[in-house]
């Protein structure tokens, strides 16, 4: 597959399709890769990386890379696909400038997991159902529980939303085990989920990893970056006011969210932030009937579409308007 | 920190009563900010109103807090007064004290703590507001009336006598509407032809008048004053330009077994016909449906006895964009259908007919010729029993409608009087839960049915209609008596409940009008503003609005009518200038907002912005048109980033008051 994904890459280049192609290139060492936009084919031969650990969702980087002239190709996973999909239905790039590669995925190791299992890694390719890693200190085979990102083991979908080209089979819709979670944290008293909230959040820095690397979170300006809106820089009175960063975040992109788990990959203290979002999805599609975000262009977002039979804000369920 | 000044008004005893008026206005008085604190007893009196205005002058007001009543009934009153002293209208703000305080509570203190609260977050806000100027939009000086019944025809008459050019779009080939296929009219039993067919006579004449007969209102843009309007005009398959209306092809044309829409299907007509007699405009129509000639190719009768050549089977539906400054929705009523009322046998027997259909078979144009026939055998009926409220009044058995037709009672007490006197060897029963005929001189002609003409009112519902051996067996309970009653009937006639016409619904979203829960469209204020939708520029007429008899639907229809004349004899509009902004540094272009305006009001450019590094961002932003705005809020809360903000309701100034309230 690195071969297949690399040679596509050089050949829409070396062709003159695209003018630059956005991927991923390996960093210190070689599972911390990280977003890269190549302009030469020597290049992607030097330095392009599609493996185990292309996690990051390329997606948000095309609103300025379509900026830009010319034409970017862009390799994107199945979940990626869907954040491209809902910046394009809010006009927050400019498709027509995108080529979308849409590369099948076997599910991105998390490195954190990887080394904690493996200490001192060198190389990991798969064996198997699971992993074999080369370490300093010898090979140790990984199962794929060990391995994976949380999101890539409840995957969501390995349907695309969209693609100009694709390398690999489409898949099918994931089996919903990505909300069995949610179902853990419905299921408790709000005492201890109001404990299991504050223990998670206490940890946040306010590093804002989340936002920036959030597709939903695109705004030119944000709220809390915006001196007019009477939240920025304000001092917490109490160390949950900082909390509510994140459930305000949650709330600002509800609806919007395509559930692509970023925010919880990116966290340097281990929050599972998308539990926030994958929550309010799972509310949203059994108030107002399945909606995946990014998953059509034309579909209207429940919260900002009005239909006679929404349910009654009350929380009954109750179906109001018209009988 | 503004100079504020706050007027604290007794409102006779409304307020005073119940809120101690001096210590909120000594409270406020301390506020910061505010240099000026007073109470009166009448703030909207002329007086009241001098105090203001001195007050402005004297104390160098930059902002006024008037705790008084709902803003929605002075707080115009006190713009002007502001405005009259030299301060912007809008730095003006209202607590409301009455309704919401002095009236709903009882216990002085309580409320007294409160009315000083609601004056404190108004203080917080006025410190925020800006002054605002209200801007102007152009006023196309034309009308466009969607219904040619008798609510869409006066309506027209009348905006066309002050002088205004008006479109009537009709979708049948003909104007008239229901009312002409009414026999006679009550309380006075003139024939509506009589009264209607020189009203429609007059549009077709009056030069200000176009009527777009067999067309439909395809799609609706722009706001009050500018409303783009896209209709289509069906395909007649006639030239009505060449057509002179005399009806040769009607008599020739062979398919012969086309119902007779306009006769209920009591009887047939042919392919291509013109409705009635007279049909104003007074053009052919081919029925695409039943036409040999469309269907099959061969025929062409009506082409060859046409000597105006006029006959044109190329003919194709034509879109047409018209400009107006203000509609007028009369788009009227139909009869429910009667499919879930089994029990009245309407479906087994040709003799259970509604009382439009009997309308028909009393009028000397209908199919009878006006004799009453029964339509089953042609004979003639000696038993007639009518049944009210006929899927009216029904309560929440999913049938039919709560609401009370109105017009039932009234027509049924003419049919019934109308029947005895033409045909006095009948016996005629009414069946009736309530008789309600208020209205001039309806209850004396409902007497007159039960006391001159003797008719038979019995309180009571029929139960069940069955057709035997050509007489229907009519099962019915007398409630006054407490018995049974069994009558075998001729005819049974239906008083079917009145129901929006179908097309009103998706006429309302495209004019972004509000409908309730039965697609009525929804009036401004139900007593007030009675034929304003809550949509500017829109206006109602007629039975579209509520079921209503001639007399409301003319009475109506001429208010409509002055309502849009005083809408286009002004050049200008002033708009209203709290609406939504967007900060377009902060817009993403997303269109969150314009999603959920119900207004259509938001629209989206490309704009140059200046980048990093002397660059130029090109971005997608959003734009309001403060004309079409009328201020609602949702985009602002919908809008991701704050980049939208309602001018006079930003959002610096709504949680300024829930800090002052939350203090």
């Amino acid at each position: 597959m690195q071969a297949d994904v690399k040679t596509r890459a050089i050949q829409l280049l070396e062709e003159g399709q695209v003018d630059r192609v956005l991927g991923w290139k390996a960093g210190e060492f070689f599972y911390d890769l990280t977003p890269a936009v190549f302009t030469s084919p020597q290049q992607v031969e030097r330095e392009f990386v599609w493996s185990s650990f292309s996690g990051p969702n390329l997606s948000k980087y095309l609103i300025a890379e379509t900026r830009k002239p010319g034409k970017i190709a862009a390799f994107l996973k199945p979940c990626d696909t869907y954040s491209f999909q809902q910046l394009r239905k809010e006009h927050r790039l400019q498709a027509d400038r995108v080529y979308v590669v849409a590369v099948q995925c076997p599910g991105m190791c998390d490195p954190d997991k990887v080394q904690a299992a493996a200490p001192g890694p060198i190389s990991l390719r798969k064996e198997g159902d699971g992993f074999l890693v080369q370490t300093l200190y010898g090979e140790k085979r990984l199962t794929r529980q060990a391995a994976l990102e949380e999101g890539c083991l409840t995957c969501k979908t390995k349907k695309m939303a969209y693609f100009d080209e694709l390398i690999g089979q489409d898949g099918q819709d994931g089996d919903g085990s990505r909300f069995d979670q949610v179902h853990r944290l419905e299921a408790m008293t709000p005492e201890e989920r109001f404990a299991f909230w504050q223990g998670e959040l206490s940890r946040c820095i306010r590093c804002n990893a989340c936002r920036n690397v959030c597709p939903a979170c695109s705004c030119e300006k944000c709220v809390f970056d915006n001196p007019a809106s009477g939240v920025e820089n304000k001092a917490a009175a109490n160390r949950f006011e900082e909390n509510l960063f994140h459930i305000i975040r949650a709330f600002h992109v509800a609806g919007r969210c395509t559930d692509c788990g970023e925010c919880s990959r990116v966290c340097p203290q281990h929050i599972p932030l998308h539990l926030l979002n994958r929550k309010l999805i799972e509310d949203m599609n059994r108030l107002y009937g399945p909606y995946q975000a990014g998953g059509d262009l034309e579909a209207k977002a429940p919260l900002t579409d009005f239909r006679y039979d929404d349910p009654e804000p009350d929380g009954g369920g109750r179906r109001g308007g018209a009988q | 920190m503004g100079r504020i000044g706050v007027f604290v008004c007794w409102c006779g005893s409304n307020i005073a009563a119940t809120v101690d008026v001096k210590a909120v206005a000594e409270t406020l008085g301390r506020e910061p900010g505010v240099v000026y604190a007073a109470d009166y007893q009448y703030m909207c009196s002329e007086a009241g109103q001098n105090l203001l205005v001195q007050a402005i002058g004297q104390y160098k007001l930059t902002g006024v807090v008037i705790c008084s009543c709902s803003p929605r009934m002075h707080e115009a009153t006190f713009r002007k007064a502001a405005a009259r002293a030299g301060l912007n209208p809008y730095l003006v703000e209202i607590a409301n004290i009455r309704e919401q305080c002095s009236w709903i509570h009882k216990d002085r203190q309580v409320a007294t703590e409160k009315a000083i609260i609601l004056g404190r977050a108004a203080i917080a806000k006025v410190q925020l507001n800006a002054p605002l100027t209200a801007g102007q939009s152009p006023v196309t000086k034309r009308a466009l009336v969607i219904g040619g019944g008798i609510a869409g025809i006066q309506t027209a008459l009348d905006i066309a006598e002050a002088g205004f050019p008006v479109d009537i779009v009709e979708k049948e080939p003909t104007i008239g509407g229901k009312m002409a296929q009414i026999d006679k009219t009550f309380p006075t039993l003139d024939c509506a032809a009589c009264i209607l067919t020189p009203k429609m006579v007059d549009a077709a004449q009056n030069e200000n008048i176009d009527i777009l007969a067999y067309a439909q209102v395809e799609k609706v843009e722009g706001f009050v004053g500018n409303f783009t309007v896209t209709i289509r005009h069906k395909a007649r398959y006639v030239d009505p330009a060449k057509c002179t209306g005399c009806g040769l092809c009607t008599e020739k044309c062979p398919q012969k077994r086309v119902p007779n829409a306009f006769n209920l299907g009591l009887d047939n007509r042919r392919a291509i016909y013109i409705p009635f007699a007279q049909a104003v405009p007074k053009i052919a129509t081919i029925d695409p449906a039943y036409c040999t000639k469309l269907n099959t190719g061969k025929c062409g009768v009506c082409a060859k006895v046409c000597t105006a050549g006029a006959i044109d089977y190329q003919q194709t539906d034509r879109l047409e964009q018209r400009q107006y400054g203000a509609i007028v929705a009369a788009t009227g009523f139909q009869p429910i259908s009667l499919e879930k009322f089994g029990e009245y046998a309407y479906q087994q027997s040709p003799d259970v007919v509604t009382s439009l259909e009997f309308e028909r078979l009393m009028n000397a144009a209908g199919p009878t010729g006006g004799t009453l026939l029964r339509p089953s055998d042609g004979k003639h009926p000696h038993t007639l029993v009518f049944v009210q409220c006929v899927g009216s009044r029904c309560q929440g058995d999913g049938r039919g409608k709560t609401y009370c037709s109105k017009i039932c009672c009234m027509y049924t007490a003419k049919h019934a009087m109308l029947c005895r006197e033409k045909y006095p060897d009948t016996e005629v029963y009414v069946f009736y839960i309530d008789v309600r005929t208020p209205g001039k001189n309806f209850d004396e002609f409902y007497r007159r049915a039960v006391e001159e003409y003797g008719v038979h009112y019995i309180k009571g519902q029929v139960g069940k209609v069955v057709p035997q051996n050509g007489v229907l067996k009519v099962q019915a309970s007398d409630l006054l008596e407490n018995r049974q009653l069994h009558i075998d009937a001729d005819m049974v006639i239906l008083a079917t409940a009145m129901e929006p016409d179908p097309t009103a619904r998706a006429l309302a979203t495209q004019l972004t009008a509000s409908m309730d829960t039965n697609d009525f469209f929804t009036e401004a204020h139900p007593k007030l503003r009675p034929v304003e939708s809550p949509t500017a520029g829109v206006f109602l007429s007629g039975a579209c609005q509520g079921p209503k008899d001639i007399p409301d639907t003319v009475a109506q229809a001429g208010a409509a009518a002055a309502k849009v004349i005083g809408l286009l004899v002004k050049d200008h509009l002033t708009c209203n200038p709290c609406v939504a902004k967007p900060d377009e540094l902060m817009c993403n272009g997303c269109s969150a907002c314009a999603q959920v305006c119900p207004y259509g009001a938001i629209t989206y450019v490309d704009k140059d912005f200046r980048g990093p590094n002397r660059t130029t961002l090109r971005r997608r932003v959003a734009q309001v048109n403060p004309a079409v705005c009328q201020g609602c809020g949702a985009c602002t809360v919908t809008c991701p980033s704050g980049a939208m903000d309602l001018l006079g309701f930003s959002n610096r100034q709504i949680l300024a008051e829930v800090d002052a309230i939350c203090k």
